[in-house]
């Protein structure tokens, strides 16, 4: 058997990512992503449960507050699945934001003694969480059947804007947690800033009001906001009266493959120092 | 790089940013001002940590290593000693790939598995089985390798009635061995071990260190191994490197090595420390310690007490009324630094002493022919009783640290956490 090579030095620029080698560590990816789903609901009560009351506690509370008392249009669609197909996408979105920012930080213990590719590490959230998006769909289906809102070709959509959801997720989960290892004020900084984000996404309210109130361009540029194509690409794949905004979501699309790359290229320069600043 | 040469290390030096050190402040409110009025500080003070050139000369850079060069042959055994503080666990992080070194290259031929602790990564929630594979994944083994492996390191652990219990139900010594187990299973090339045998019970050691001689013997693999156990390192290894303040001072044949370095070692600083202040003491004051001190045979201060010394313990007391030597009673009580009792040096044990007329009033003497103890930090508790009544006791009134020697003249230090403190003289004969 041909024996590697490995030459040990320090790194100047970004040189090249081993791709190869995250592909050799994959198994540690699943059984990380299994100790995480696995630890989490131990020694609780309702268990799984949790990841349906959570979206049907929000998908009532935004039915009353936004849609009833308030009166945000929905597009005509009856608030409580217009709220829904947003909240899972959104649920994910900040869950996995808040534990892949810190992901670095809660495992510093096991990558300051073994070596992996550390990329594994704020990976591991993007896959975890998404059992918890998987299980929780199942209050979506029973609100479609509910409104009426039968299954469509549309849905065959839903794996490109997972992918772009993970991707945007991915982006930005590698680029906090490479920053919040050494300055723990990203740490601080998530807890309030990831609610804000939900407000200039369109979970409450339809990216249509956008159009309608600031006009065509700044409408396609606040998809460079990669959830809000993922948002209105969800619900125009479970709701059969809205149609997908094609273009708008390909700019979702580049928003999400940039954060990728920067989330990828900051990870990558700055994950040499980890275990120096950790 | 020759092809029988499985490590290359050249020019290899390690910086550090040190001296982030947080100004103390007394109160909440001075604490939050200048929290508040220093972000910039801060900053600057944290995105220094990971700034380190590789020329720098700055005050706060702390060179862990220093222009390493070392080779290690295909299936060499390799030692390396030095201090507390010599670069050893740096020089491991680097060789794993842990942390990047800021100068110099290292090239490594084979795979390389590194166990610079046990159990990494262990989830207490997690059951026993679930664990071994998060652990051997961690360790850089594949999910069809633990499939097969899994039964012999069950086995190998000795855990198998508890193997799907949540480990946080384990005892710690069940903890280490499943985790060893897992460890000891890594099939590489050249493994890394850093002071890992330094867990577990005595027999359960035995077992490692004989799976550790199995790996090195018979797989023809590359072993580096780090110890303060100078035992096992000759057990085990055939050449030693011997780092001091982050250089390479030594490297050769292990005996020879060991040896240097149990001469250096033995010159290690005496930390003796004296707290004989008012708080922890009692006793009515009639007669008080003033002071004590080792000297050696000679009667000069030892700035170091080594295991085996001649050691004599000057203990000066004072006192308002002459001290009558007839009715002072002194017991000196020596703790080991887990706070346990190793022995009592006390006049009622001396059956002499009181017979002796003529000795100066206030000084005591101790005389221990061969300090019978091994390397560790030790206190002593002092009651002094005068008259039959408690005058004075001071709770760990003084602080030494022994450093360990060579004892038996073999080469062989006696580690105080492995075989105990005390230290018999003794000899062997077929009988």
């Amino acid at each position: 058997m041909e024996k590697p090579r490995i030459v040990i030095e320090r790194r100047r620029g970004l040189g090249r990512y081993q791709f190869s080698e995250l592909v050799r560590y994959r198994d540690l990816l699943y059984f990380m992503v299994l100790r995480d789903i696995t630890v989490l609901y131990k020694q609780s009560v309702l268990g799984l449960a949790w990841a349906f009351i959570n979206p049907i506690v929000s998908v009532l509370i935004f039915s009353v507050v936004f849609g009833t008392l308030a009166g945000v249009p929905s597009d005509g669609i009856p608030y409580p699945i217009f709220s829904c197909a947003a909240i899972l996408p959104w649920n994910y979105f900040a869950n996995t934001l808040n534990a892949s920012g810190t992901s670095l930080i809660t495992n510093t213990s096991i990558f300051t003694k073994v070596y992996f590719p550390r990329l594994i590490i704020p990976l591991v959230p993007v896959f975890s969480k998404f059992v918890d998006l998987l299980i929780s769909f199942l209050l979506l289906v029973a609100l479609m059947f509910y409104y009426e809102c039968y299954p469509t070709v549309k849905l065959l959509a839903l794996p490109v804007l997972v992918l772009l959801m993970m991707m945007a997720t991915a982006g930005l989960g590698m680029w906090l947690s490479a920053l919040a290892i050494q300055y723990r004020d990203v740490k601080f900084g998530l807890t309030f800033v990831v609610p804000l984000m939900m407000y200039a996404a369109p979970v409450v309210f339809p990216a249509s009001l956008i159009l309608e109130k600031f006009g065509e361009i700044f409408f396609y540029a606040y998809h460079l906001y990669p959830m809000v194509g993922v948002i209105e690409g969800f619900r125009a794949a479970v709701i059969p009266q809205q149609v997908f905004v094609w273009p708008a979501i390909a700019m979702s699309g580049c928003g999400a493959a940039a954060l990728f790359t920067i989330g990828l290229m900051v990870f990558r320069k700055l994950e040499s120092r980890f275990a120096d600043v950790a | 790089m020759t092809s029988d040469v499985a490590i290359k290390v050249t020019g290899l030096s390690k910086a550090y940013r040190i001296g982030l050190k947080e100004s103390q402040h007394d109160t909440l409110g001075s604490a939050i001002a200048s929290w508040i009025k220093s972000p910039i500080k801060n900053y600057q003070r944290v995105k220094r940590l990971a700034d380190v050139r590789e020329t720098d000369t700055d005050p706060d850079t702390f060179w862990a290593l220093r222009n390493i060069e070392f080779d290690v042959k295909e299936g060499e055994v390799l030692g390396i000693i030095g201090k507390n503080g010599a670069g050893k666990s740096t020089l491991l992080k680097v060789l794993s790939r842990i942390t990047e070194p800021t100068r110099g290259r290292v090239e490594i031929c084979g795979r390389v598995a590194s166990l610079l602790e046990v159990g990494t990564g262990f989830n207490p929630e997690l059951t026993g089985r679930e664990n071994v594979y998060l652990n051997g994944a961690i360790l850089g083994m594949r999910k069809r390798e633990l499939d097969v492996k899994f039964d012999n390191i069950v086995a190998f652990s000795g855990v198998e009635k508890f193997i799907d219990t949540p480990v946080k139900r384990y005892s710690s010594g069940m903890k280490v061995r499943l985790a060893f187990a897992v460890a000891a299973h890594l099939d590489p090339e050249i493994l890394i071990i850093d002071e890992v045998l330094a867990v577990g019970d005595a027999e359960f050691q035995r077992k490692c260190l004989g799976k550790m001689h199995e790996l090195s013997a018979g797989g023809g693999r590359t072993v580096l191994f780090v110890s303060h156990d100078m035992t096992a390192i000759q057990g085990l290894t055939s050449r030693c490197l011997y780092l001091h303040n982050g250089s390479l001072v030594a490297q050769g044949e292990t005996s020879s090595i060991v040896s240097t370095y149990l001469a250096d070692y033995s010159d290690a600083e005496f930390t003796g420390h004296f707290n004989l202040d008012m708080a922890n003491r009692r006793g009515d004051g009639t007669v008080m310690i003033e002071g004590v001190s080792f000297c050696d045979v000679n009667g000069n201060a030892m700035t170091t007490i080594r295991s085996g010394e001649p050691v004599r313990l000057h203990i000066k007391m004072k006192s308002a009324v002459k001290i009558n030597p007839q009715s002072l009673q002194l017991d000196m009580r020596i703790m080991n630094s887990m706070r346990h009792a190793v022995g009592t040096l006390s006049t009622r044990f001396d059956k002499d002493f009181y017979l002796i007329s003529g000795l100066p009033a206030n000084c005591l003497a101790c005389e221990i022919p061969s300090l019978p103890l091994a390397e560790d930090d030790y206190s002593i508790d002092f009651w002094l009783n005068y008259n039959n009544g408690l005058s004075d006791s001071i709770s760990e009134g003084v602080r030494f640290r022994v450093s360990g020697a060579d004892f038996f003249q073999t080469g062989q230090m006696p580690v105080a956490t492995k075989h105990g403190n005390v230290i018999f003289t003794h000899s062997w004969k077929s009988s």
